[in-house]
C-alpha cells in the first residue's frame, strides 16, 4: 500500500456547513473519499492509501487540477483508492465538494 | 474488326462454371456433403470471392466448407467482403487459399489480422468504409463470387433474410449482375417465403446448412458496465451539443458513452425538456440500448443498417418506429443505412482508441487493426449535401471566418472520449500509433478512422472542444490538449490559451455548462441491467445467452 500526504491552498473556502461526508467504495477502478470540514482558512489537506505504485505524479497532477478547478478550501479529504483511473478520481473529488457545499 | 469481337465471354465463363457446379446441384440445391466440391468447381484461382462476411450474419457454413478446399485447385484468391470476423477468414490465407484483402472490419479478428499482416501472410490492399466498398463492388472490384447466406429459401432460389438483410442486396446485385456466381447457404427451405429480399434468379446455389447461420450480437452494451465518467460525458454530449445544435437526426456509435446517452434521454434529456426537441430519427443499429428511449416516445423512427440478437420480437411490435417488410419483420440495409448516415443526417458520435493533437483519430494501434466499418463514412462533413438544417447551418457559420453570404453547413462529427481507456493507456497522443504501422507495413495510406478536419467536437469527462471554432492549428491543438485530462498530451497544455479558449467557450467544462457532478451517478440511467431492458420491452426483447447473468 503506497501512502500520499498533500498538502494545498485553494483560492476560498468551501461554502456550506456540512461537516462532513463519504462517497464511492473501494472496489476495483473505484474509490472511496472521506471529506471533513476541519481544517482553518483555504488550506486543503488530502491523504490517499493506493494500491498501485508508480503513479505519484498522476496524482499530483490530478489534485492540483481539482483544487483550481474547485476550491476546496477548508476541506481534509481522506482517499482509499482501489485503483481508480484518474477520471472516476477527478469525478469523485468534484462529486464531494458539490456534497460539501449542497444546502 | 468489331463484328469478331466476342462481347459475351463473361457470360460463356459463367456458363462454364455453371456446368461445373451442376454436377453436385439438383437444380440449384446442393448438398451439404457437397460443399466444398461445388466450391472448387464454381471458383477460379485468382477469383475475387465476397463472403458474407457482413457485420453481424455470417456464412459460416460455406466458410468452414472453403477452407477445406484444395489449395492446388483455389489459390490466390482476392477477398473482398466487408467483414473479416471468423477465424475461418484467417484461416484462407494461412492455407494460401486466399493472397490478398480488401476489407472494411474486423473487430473480434483485430489481433489476429494484426499478427496476420505483420508475418506478411495477407496482401492487403485497403480498409475500407462500408459504402466505399460496396462502391468498389461496382468499378474495380467487382466479386467473381459470392458466397451469401439467408434464413430461407424456396424452390426458385428466392431468399428471405428477415431482419439481417445487411450487405446482401448489394453484394448479390454486383456479383449476379457482371455475371458471377452466387452461393447462398440457409437454414431452411420452405415452399412460401414470408416475404423475398434477393430474387431467386439471381441465386445460383442454395446448400442448406445443418445448423443456423451464427450471428455476432455486436452492438449490445450491458448497462451494468457504464461507468459514472461516462455518465458525466453522456450529460456533457445531450446539454452541450444535442440540445446546443438542436440535433434531430443522427447515427450513433457503439460503445459505452453513446448507450449511456441513449439511457440518459428518458431521465436526464427528460428533465431538460429536450423530449421532441432532439434524437427523433435515427441511422443505427437496432441496439437493445435505444428501448427505454423508444418506449418513453422519444424516437420517431429507426433506419436499421442490420439487426441485433434478440431485437426480432421487439422490432416486429414496434412497426411504427423500424422499417418492416410485410411480413412484419424488420427490413436492414445496410448500403441504404449508410448513405443515410453520410447525406441525412447532422449529427454522428462515436468512441474511438486514439486522438493525436491535429484531432485525427484512429481505432489502429500496434496490435490490434481494427478496421473502420462505418464510422469514417457517417464521420465525415459530406461535402455533397444540399439541403439545410438547423443543426447544420448552425454548425457552418461558427466553423466560417467573418460573414460570408455563401455559408454552407457542417455536419456534427463528434468523438466521445475518456482520456486514458483500460490499463492506463492514453486515448490522446503525440502522434497516431498508425503511422507507425504503416511505415512497417508500407502501406501507401497511414489507416485514420476518422480526420481531424472532419471532426467538430471532441468530449472527454474533462470537457467538450468545440473544434470549429479554432481559426489557428495553434488554437485547436491547445483545445484538444485543454480536454486531454492528465495525459502527456493534457499536461503539456499552455494554462494561458486554455483560459483563453474557455472563455471563448471553445472549450466547455461541465461546470461551465451547468453540469452537477452528483448527477453523474448510475441512478440517472433509465435502465440499469439488461433485466430492466428487458422489463422496459415488456419481455419482447430476448437478450442473447452471453448477457444474461440470471
Amino acid at each position: 500500500m503506497e501512502m500520499l500526504k498533500v498538502q494545498k491552498v485553494a483560492k476560498r473556502r468551501a461554502v456550506g456547513v456540512r461537516e462532513q461526508g463519504i462517497l464511492g467504495v473501494v472496489a476495483s477502478g473505484n474509490l472511496e473519499v472521506l471529506f471533513e470540514r476541519v481544517v482553518p482558512g483555504t488550506a486543503c489537506e488530502i491523504e490517499i492509501a493506493t494500491p498501485m505504485k508508480g503513479y505519484d505524479h498522476i496524482w499530483q497532477a490530478v489534485l492540483q487540477d481539482f483544487i483550481d478547478r474547485c476550491s476546496p478550501g477548508g476541506l481534509r479529504i481522506t482517499i482509499n483508492d482501489g485503483g481508480a483511473r484518474p477520471d472516476t478520481v477527478a469525478l469523485r473529488l468534484m462529486q464531494g465538494v458539490a456534497m460539501m457545499e449542497a444546502e | 474488326m468489331a463484328e469478331t469481337t466476342n462481347w459475351r465471354t463473361q457470360e460463356q465463363a459463367r456458363n462454364e462454371r455453371l456446368q461445373a457446379g451442376s454436377k453436385f446441384a439438383d437444380g440449384k440445391m446442393v448438398k451439404p456433403a457437397d460443399a466444398t466440391a461445388l466450391l472448387e468447381a464454381v471458383i477460379r484461382p485468382g477469383d475475387r470471392l465476397c463472403m458474407e462476411g457482413d457485420n453481424q450474419k455470417q456464412a459460416d457454413f460455406l466458410a468452414a466448407a472453403l477452407v477445406k478446399a484444395d489449395a492446388t485447385k483455389i489459390h490466390d484468391l482476392h477477398i473482398v467482403q466487408s467483414g473479416i470476423v471468423l477465424q475461418e477468414h484467417l484461416d484462407l490465407f494461412e492455407k494460401k487459399i486466399a493472397k490478398k484483402l480488401d476489407y472494411s472490419f474486423s473487430g473480434p479478428q483485430s489481433e489476429a489480422i494484426a499478427r496476420a499482416l505483420n508475418a506478411g501472410k495477407i496482401e492487403l490492399g485497403a480498409i475500407h468504409t462500408y459504402i466505399e466498398l460496396f462502391g468498389r463492388y461496382f468499378t474495380d472490384l467487382t466479386p467473381n463470387v459470392a458466397l451469401t447466406v439467408a434464413r430461407a429459401a424456396d424452390w426458385e432460389g428466392n431468399l428471405y433474410m428477415g431482419p439481417n438483410t445487411e450487405d446482401s442486396p448489394t453484394v448479390v446485385e454486383a456479383t449476379a449482375f457482371k455475371q458471377g456466381i452466387v452461393v447462398a447457404q440457409v437454414n431452411e427451405l420452405m415452399d412460401k417465403l414470408p416475404r423475398v429480399d434477393i430474387p431467386g434468379d439471381r441465386v445460383d446455389f442454395i446448400i442448406q446448412s445443418p445448423s443456423n447461420f451464427y450471428v455476432e450480437p455486436l452492438f449490445t452494451r450491458d448497462p451494468a458496465q457504464i461507468t459514472e465518467t461516462q455518465i458525466l460525458v453522456a450529460m456533457m454530449a445531450i446539454k452541450g451539443i444535442y440540445a446546443e445544435y438542436g440535433v434531430q437526426r443522427l447515427n450513433h456509435g457503439i460503445g459505452y458513452g453513446t448507450v449511456a446517452i441513449e439511457l440518459l434521454l428518458p431521465t436526464y434529456g427528460e428533465r431538460l425538456g429536450l423530449k421532441g426537441k432532439i434524437a427523433s430519427y435515427w441511422a443505427n443499429n437496432p441496439t437493445p440500448s435505444m428501448i427505454p428511449a423508444i418506449e418513453s416516445g422519444w424516437v420517431k423512427q429507426v433506419h436499421a443498417f442490420g439487426s441485433e440478437v434478440g431485437m426480432d420480437a421487439y422490432m416486429c411490435a414496434r412497426r411504427d418506429i423500424y422499417f418492416t417488410g410485410r411480413d412484419g419483420s424488420m427490413a436492414s440495409n445496410r448500403t441504404l443505412c449508410q448513405v443515410a448516415g453520410l447525406y441525412a443526417t447532422d449529427l454522428f458520435i462515436g468512441a474511438t482508441l486514439q486522438i493525436d493533437i491535429s484531432g485525427n483519430s484512429s481505432t489502429i494501434t500496434q496490435d490490434r487493426i481494427a478496421g473502420f466499418g462505418g464510422a469514417p463514412n457517417m464521420g465525415c462533413d459530406a461535402h455533397g449535401r444540399r439541403h439545410p438544417s438547423d443543426a447544420w447551418l448552425k454548425a457552418g457559420r461558427e466553423a466560417a471566418e467573418g460573414d460570408s453570404p455563401l455559408v454552407r453547413g457542417r455536419k456534427l462529427v463528434v468523438q466521445v472520449v475518456e482520456t486514458f481507456s483500460e490499463k492506463m493507456v492514453p486515448t490522446f497522443v503525440e502522434t497516431l500509433d498508425s503511422i507507425e504501422l504503416a511505415k512497417k507495413l508500407k502501406l501507401e495510406l497511414a489507416p485514420v478512422m476518422i480526420y481531424g478536419d472532419d471532426i467538430s467536437h471532441i468530449i472527454s469527462e474533462e470537457g467538450i472542444a468545440n473544434l470549429l471554432l479554432c481559426r489557428t492549428p495553434q488554437e485547436r491543438e491547445q483545445a484538444i490538449r485543454g480536454i486531454a485530462g492528465v495525459t502527456d498530451v493534457g499536461r503539456a497544455r499552455d494554462l494561458k490559451m486554455v483560459e483563453m479558449l474557455r472563455a471563448r467557450k471553445v472549450i466547455q467544462r461541465p461546470e461551465d455548462l451547468g453540469i452537477n457532478p452528483l448527477d453523474a451517478h448510475r441512478s440517472m440511467l433509465a435502465a440499469r441491467s439488461m433485466k430492466e431492458l428487458m422489463r422496459w420491452s415488456r419481455n419482447l426483447y430476448d437478450p442473447p445467452t452471453k448477457f444474461r447473468n440470471w
